[in-house]
């Protein structure tokens, strides 16, 4: 088994609101990031696929294959977008980095079928990122 | 659905690799250069993962703030800008960043309590990484 991991990049921005709570309670849970207005990121996503090599292409997966999903089911959707008013399950979920790993995970997953899914890292900041491997 | 949440933290500490048991010339075979009297630095890269699952009132594995607050009262104010060597944590251990990253996980398994701590891994420099998870195996 050979595990494959592209990188790319998308800006967006993003505020932590949950309509449920009181504005007291958002702004002590979320802080700054409770800001309406929205605050950027310069996100970055590794996906890592894995496979057997291919015997004749000597690929785990066409590369071009990849961006190409990459690029419309993440990119597309995802980049220079004010995610909780662009993305439609942000219009209900919290786009935390945990949801947007996880989002990006139900996305690739169905149209993924180059490759097999071993995990999804997003870094919301440089220092700071989540893994999702797919587990409920 | 289950998640896992990594922060990196930083800080500055100094220490020299010495076994008192050794003889000279043994700590300067095993330890070399890192064996020097008057000890070395460097700055440490600490990456905490923490895992459980996402709570969907706030769409968090854990609270970022509370995470920071502990990792800087329990390590970072506690180990940053330190001579290892003479820190109590190190009394009759060798600073190794074996040791260290050991040492780090032990104290957040306990300060954290609410949460699982999946792993620590500690970049003593940008070639050597050391990563613990207790007696769990290290997930990629």
């Amino acid at each position: 088994m050979v595990y494959l991991t592209r990188k790319c990049e998308f800006s967006a921005s993003h505020y932590y609101h949950n309509p449920e709570f009181t504005p007291e309670e958002n702004r002590r849970i979320f802080g700054k990031c409770n800001n309406p207005n929205g605050h950027g990121h310069n996100y970055t996503l590794e996906l890592t696929v894995k496979g057997d090599v291919n015997p004749k292409s000597g690929f785990v997966v066409d590369l071009k294959e990849l961006k190409e999903i990459l690029n419309r089911e993440v990119l597309d959707v995802m980049d220079h977008r004010f995610l909780n008013r662009e993305v439609p399950e942000f219009a209900k979920e919290i786009p935390t980095t945990e949801n947007i790993a996880i989002s990006i995970w139900r996305r690739l997953c169905p149209t993924l079928n180059v490759a097999q899914l071993h995990r999804v890292r997003v870094y919301e900041t440089p220092d700071l990122f989540v893994d999702y491997y797919g587990e409920e | 659905m289950k998640a896992y949440l990594t922060k990196r933290y930083r800080f500055s500490a100094s220490h020299r690799l010495h076994n008192g048991e050794f003889s000279e010339d043994q700590n300067r075979a095993i330890y070399g250069k890192c064996n020097n009297p008057h000890g070395h630095g460097h700055n440490y890269a600490l990456e905490v993962t923490v895992s459980g699952q996402v709570d969907l009132r706030t769409g968090m594995v854990y609270d970022l703030c509370a995470l920071d607050s502990t990792v800087h009262r329990a390590v970072i104010d506690r180990f940053g800008h330190e001579n290892l060597n003479y820190v109590k944590d190190f009394a009759g251990i060798v600073p190794t960043s074996e040791n260290l990253a050991k040492k780090i996980f032990e104290i957040l398994k306990r300060e954290l309590a609410t949460v699982t701590l999946d792993r620590v891994k500690l970049d003593e420099t940008s070639q050597n990484s050391f990563e613990y998870a207790g007696d769990s195996e290290l997930r990629y």
